[in-house]
């Protein structure tokens, strides 16, 4: 056939060039429509465009409605209509001309005719009804063009419901001789499979013809029909597996002619398409999988020119091998296949990487393991969809360990994102495998801001009922599966939602509902905190009907529950459900919109107080005020009361701290030291903590290791020069009094101190001429406000020690003021510093002299003593960090003591809670000999925690010599990092309701003043750094920030002798970091 | 399945649309508005494929000239990204050298090379040879006696 064509076209040039040779009309310059053209891009606004379009529709309207225009006009006029109407102007009028066209005109307008209709129209237009004639006069055409053109508008669009008139032409035209015309009857046929399938059902075996086809285009024609049928009903075509395998392997042993070629590929659509079809063949058959496997592992081989579509062949054959049944082999290959992918620097085969990565993570997760570094990577793709994609990855691999890096990285993405469909799927998706897989170690306010992001809702009002409608679909299929997995957070929002939103699907039944709510109730896994949620959800949703049996059935059960909150729900789920005014006006429907006024100041209840006020009432005081008339009142019977308040206050402060805890315990114990007090003699208290101690053998058992290392430790700290001599002093005497349990337990260890520590209780409790009560009192307080060399080997519990022993040649600034040059070194530093490393001792002036080369910029600001790193034979190194206002900078002094000079030095630093820029780029340069280099890094915390630590190599080399290195590491507290946060008291009360991690702890307070609090907050405010917003009365607020810019609040409130301090901050760590340095600046005064 | 085809310029003028499914037309026009404003949107350096409700668009530029092709979400994007350059291919083949100006004078040829290029969302003819043939064979036919003659020619 193609000869022929060549030998026409050869034979006709001059014809051709008339006015149909492809490209001769470019720029149809003289048309109507070229005019048109010409004149909308000659023009500027969109007003004059609407008036030139207006007005040719208008002449259009007035030449298509004239009897005199012929069809040749017609034809033309039409093509302006198009072109009106894809401006985006409407030209109904034309319709029915295009159809008259279609029918009247001779082929050429014909086939302008038809484009114009299928171009208008669509499958539901009524006028439709007009063209069955004219398509069912040029089936039967004995002009082949007219055939395909008929073929080509059925394809497009055809009304349903006149199918069966034009079925038999479509039909007997497979048995065409022509393959064009079979080809499009075929397409045709599919198009009718599509919009009405049982129509064609009874036509089946003329599809297996026509795969069966000669014509190679006929059978891919055909395979649309069967990718849909085998879709349908994998089952039914098992039998055709055979056929597609061997059309596959003709396909890529290139044994089709080359017209089918794409890019020098054979047949690639085709191929694709057979890969889709055995894929879904394959899949869970493994009989029907084994009879693919060769001729993938074929196409996989065959697939190596380096084009788009070999790409996109291999995608088509590395998912069709995950689906089917698996073949170890094969697998492999195809895992290389997509690393190949994953790796590619193009980003569309990225793209796909990803995308056959999250299809294939559920069988084989190793595989996204291998490739983490690429998928973070692509996590800060700047493209979105890229991001997209891989978030949609991370979330099937997402697990217990990972789920809040995720989560993070959704919750920025939602961020930049704009499509609310996207936010819709991923934040329903997404959130549904947070839950179930994070649940229970999730922070209990991500389910929260879930729930206000489903009630409050976006912008759409439509978009807002999917996704609760989503939600409400999810859930409920959950809930009818193994609800008994799910973690308990989980199915309180899963109730909620059910409880809110399942009447948004109209035909969900609201007795399935609570069925399954039911379901969750009787599971022994369910906590009571999950069950009260199930039965406000049932309350929200029993309507009369069923609905009201299964709400009496649960309320019987749960109202005799011992837990007073299930009880309680359980009561109004059942007064509520029968009476049905009641619970319309209790729990309204479709209000949930506006937001809830809540009157928190109860003032509805104004009327009732001062009611009950006159009737005698005593005016309500808050607690703390009530606890403080206690203490005052020293009331005698309220004993037990008294001592189980501060032991749980205590207890609680344990569990979420390392280091203070002990102090923590005393500083609990000395805040009620009124009820202490009140238990008789001191002796008998005394005793009380003993017997603590002693009475638990199991526990002292498992500190013994401990008490060595601080046994060790204690004569260092107790002999320092400033203490050796005053045994007797206050200091000392304090010391020894300390009633906590490691202090009891050393001194029964060692009889020796023993003897001498009992003599200094007495002598504490005789000669102060105070009374016994108080002294025991003040004791308590004393030991942890004054007695520094006290409380460190208290504070060295067994881990710091160790770390302290640990760190030869490193610095140990303890005291927050200690960074501080000019204030007092802490003993704690200058014990470590002198017995690891004498080297300051005896080059004393080096300090001096290394100050000096501090930097211009930082010479003015105060830093913190320069202390030494390590040193060798020939460099030493020295650091000291200097506190600018919104940064910290680390400098390290390099002082080369040889008489060579270093061409290079490097220095590394590295630390896991901070983070360490340098100002220098690692490398410092040279040192000559007896000179000094200097290095500034700039610090930042990464992750809070009370002492940060760096650790650091310094490699250098000689001009003669091998290289040297040596390490060292320096340790500064985290208060150096804390700088006052300015803000005013509205602003503090939005950020305090924001912060999620909070810690409280009640502690010392500087007792000697008349103002208390004042006087501890400015001690608080100098030693730390921290901004006091405001004092109101009893209470006080305080901000700070972490550098750089992570605030944290504080609350104190004065309660009982103690200072009551609440800490909140979006940082976790941060509050109990800061509770420790709040503490000890406390004590320190 | 091929959803849809819009070919618009740098500038957001659409310059050919293709709806295989249908679709009212107010429903057409805001599809091709958040078309024409995401594809523009999207960075040099970017991919070719976005989401858009279930859809995954593949879109690429020639020139002044965006493609951009929608197509359901189980399908190949790669396939896709070449169906649009086998259709540009059988532009420039018709049109020689194919320019954006031969699309806008002309838009009625670019429609019918699609007819016979896609078929209901489907691909029906690949070769360039074919389309090209069948093309040319309707575009001869003249009004009146001897257009059976040009059919007897080209069929065989």
């Amino acid at each position: 056939m193609s000869d022929v064509v060549e030998k026409t076209l050869t034979a006709l040039p001059g014809l051709l060039s008339l006015d149909s040779q492809p490209g001769s009309n470019k720029l149809s310059s003289s048309s109507k429509l070229g005019h048109l053209i010409r004149g909308i891009t000659e023009l500027t606004s969109k007003h004059e465009e609407e008036k030139l379009i207006q007005r040719e529709l208008t002449s259009i309207k007035e030449q298509v409605s004239s009897p005199n225009t012929s069809m040749r006009q017609m034809k033309e006029l039409m093509v302006r209509a198009i072109y009106c109407e894809m401006l985006g102007y409407e030209a109904s009028f034309s319709y029915i001309h295009a159809i008259k066209l279609a029918q009247q005109g001779t082929a050429r307008e014909k086939r302008v005719g038809y484009l114009a209709v299928s171009l208008f129209l669509n499958e539901s237009h009524e006028l439709l009804l007009l063209l069955v004639n004219t398509v069912l006069k040029d089936l039967q055409s004995t002009n082949l063009i007219e055939v395909c053109m008929a073929l080509t508008v059925v394809g497009q669009i055809f009304p349903k419901d006149m199918i069966p008139a034009i079925l038999p032409l479509v039909e007997e035209k497979l048995n065409h001789p022509k393959e064009i015309i079979r080809r499009k009857a075929v397409l045709a046929l599919y198009k009718f499979y599509l919009i009405a399938p049982n129509q064609v059902q009874h036509i089946h075996n003329k599809f297996r013809k026509a795969l069966c086809d000669k014509d190679p285009g006929v059978m891919t024609a055909s395979l649309h029909i069967y990718l849909q049928l085998i879709e349908e009903n994998p089952e039914g075509y098992k039998d055709l597996t055979t056929s597609f395998v061997t059309i596959l392997k003709q396909v890529v042993g290139g044994k089709l002619p080359m017209d089918f070629n794409y890019h020098s590929v054979p047949a690639p659509w085709l191929q694709i398409q057979l890969l889709r079809i055995l894929c879904l063949l394959g899949k869970n058959d493994q009989s029907t999988s084994e009879i693919m496997y060769e001729v993938l592992d074929e196409s996989l081989r065959r697939a190596e020119i380096n084009h788009n579509i070999t790409y996109a062949i291999l995608f088509e054959c590395v998912k069709c091998i995950y689906t089917i049944h698996p073949k170890s082999e094969l697998l492999e290959k195809a895992a290389k296949c997509i690393g190949n992918f994953v790796l590619s620097p193009k980003i569309n085969l990225k793209y796909l990487g990803l995308k056959a990565l999250t299809y294939v993570v559920q069988q084989d997760p190793k595989l996204a393991l291998q490739h983490q570094m690429t998928i973070i990577e692509c996590l800060d793709h700047p493209d979105l969809i890229i991001k997209r994609e891989t978030l949609e990855l991370l979330f099937r691999i997402t697990n217990a360990q990972n789920v809040t890096v995720i989560v993070d990285k959704m919750l920025e993405f939602l961020r930049i994102n704009k499509d609310d469909y996207t936010t819709i799927d991923l934040v329903g998706k997404t959130m549904s495998t947070v839950f179930s897989v994070g649940g229970d170690t999730m922070q209990p306010d991500i389910p929260n801001s879930f729930l206000k992001l489903l009630s409050e809702g976006f912008d759409s009002v439509e978009e807002d009922r999917k996704l609760r409608l989503f939600a409400v679909d999810s859930y409920v299929s959950l809930l009818q599966g193994e609800p008994g997995k799910l973690p308990q957070r989980f199915l309180q929002v899963i109730s909620w939602v059910l409880g809110e939103y399942s009447c948004l699907r109209a035909d969900l039944e609201v007795d399935t509902v609570l069925r399954l709510l039911a379901k969750l109730l009787d599971m022994k896994t369910t906590s009571s905190e999950t069950k009260s949620w199930v039965l406000m959800a049932m309350t929200k949703l029993c309507e009369g009907g069923a609905g009201v049996s299964v709400a009496r059935g649960v309320s019987e059960t749960y109202s005799s529950s011992l837990d007073t909150v299930l009880r309680q729900r359980a009561q109004e789920l059942q007064h509520l459900s029968q009476d049905p005014e009641l619970r319309a006006r209790v729990l309204p429907r479709h209000t949930g919109l506006e937001p809830l006024e809540v009157d928190s100041s109860l003032s509805f209840l104004d009327g009732f107080v001062s009611e009950a006020l006159a009737a005698g009432t005593a005016p309500y005081k808050p607690r703390h005020q009530r606890q403080e008339e206690l203490a005052q009142a020293k009331a005698l019977s309220l004993e037990p009361y008294g001592l189980s308040l501060p032991l749980s206050m205590s207890s609680c402060s344990i569990t979420d701290r390392q280091s203070p805890t002990l102090l923590s315990i005393s500083s609990g114990l000395s805040g009620n030291s009124n009820d202490l007090s009140h238990k008789g003699g001191s002796s008998s208290l005394r005793l009380d903590g003993v017997k603590r101690v002693w009475g638990r053998e199991g526990y002292l058992a498992q500190r013994e290791p401990a008490e060595e290392s601080a046994h060790v430790e204690v004569p260092s700290a107790l002999r320092s020069p400033s203490q050796q001599g005053g045994a007797d002093g206050s200091v000392c005497l304090m010391g020894k009094s300390e009633p906590t349990p490691q202090r009891f337990r050393r001194k029964a260890r060692s009889p020796a101190s023993s003897s001498g520590a009992s003599e200094n209780i007495s002598h504490s409790l005789v000669s102060p001429p105070i009374t016994v009560d108080t002294l025991m009192c003040n004791n308590l307080l004393d030991s942890h406000i004054t007695s520094e060399p006290d409380v460190s080997p208290l504070e060295q519990t067994p881990p710091l020690s160790q770390g302290l022993a640990a760190a030869n040649g490193s610095c140990d600034d303890e005291l927050p003021d200690s960074d501080v040059k000019g204030s007092s070194p802490s003993l704690i530093g200058d014990d470590a510093l002198v017995a690891a490393d004498p080297a300051p001792h005896e080059e004393p002036p080096k300090d001096l002299l290394l100050s000096s080369y501090l930097p211009a910029e930082l010479s003015g600001l105060s830093h913190s003593e320069i202390t030494p790193l390590s040193s060798d034979q020939s460099l030493d190194l020295s650091a000291c960090h200097v506190q600018k206002e919104g940064d910290l900078v680390l400098v390290v002094f390099i002082y080369n003591s040889s008489d060579s000079d270093i061409q290079q030095i490097l220095l590394q630093l590295d630390s896991e809670e901070l983070e360490v820029s340098c100002e220098c780029d690692g490398a410092v340069g040279g040192a000559r000999g007896h000179s000094v280099a200097v290095c500034q890094y700039s610090l930042s915390v990464k992750r809070p925690s009370v002492h940060v630590e760096l650790v650091g190599t310094v490699s250098y080399q000689f001009p003669v010599g091998t290289p040297q290195s040596g390490q060292f590491s320096y340790k500064l507290p985290l208060s150096s990092f804390i700088r006052p946060l300015t803000l005013s008291t509205e602003e503090y009360g939005t950020m305090w309701l924001d912060f999620s991690h909070d810690t409280k702890q009640n502690l010392t307070l500087i007792s000697d003043d008349p103002e208390p609090l004042a006087a501890s907050l400015s001690v608080l405010k100098k030693k730390l750094q921290l901004h006091v917003v405001e004092i109101i009365g009893m209470e006080g607020i305080v901000a700070c920030r972490l550098l750089q810019d992570q605030p944290c609040l504080m609350h104190c409130r004065l309660h009982a002798g103690t200072l009551a301090v609440w800490l909140r901050s979006p940082v976790p760590d941060l509050p109990d970091c800061l509770m420790y340095f709040c503490q000890r600046a406390l004590q320190e005064h | 399945m091929i959803r849809f085809l819009l070919l618009f310029s740098r500038q957001g003028k659409l310059r050919l649309q293709k709806w295989f499914t249908p679709i009212t037309e107010r429903e057409k026009k805001k599809i091709t508005r958040d078309m024409t404003t995401m594809v523009l949107s999207r960075q040099p350096r970017s991919c070719n494929f976005l989401h858009w409700k279930d859809l995954k668009i593949i879109y690429k530029r020639y020139a002044s000239l965006y493609f951009c092709l929608a197509i359901e979400n189980g399908e190949n994007e790669l396939i896709a990204l070449e169906v649009i350059h086998r259709y540009v291919e059988l532009l420039d083949k018709y049109f020689g050298n194919v320019c954006e100006l031969d699309i806008i004078f002309n838009f009625e040829k670019a429609y019918f090379i699609l007819d016979e290029f896609l078929m209901g969302g489907e691909i029906q003819e690949t070769s360039k040879q074919m389309v090209n043939r069948s093309i040319e064979a309707s575009d001869m036919l003249q009004e009146g006696d001897n257009s059976e003659w040009f059919e007897v020619e080209l069929f065989g």
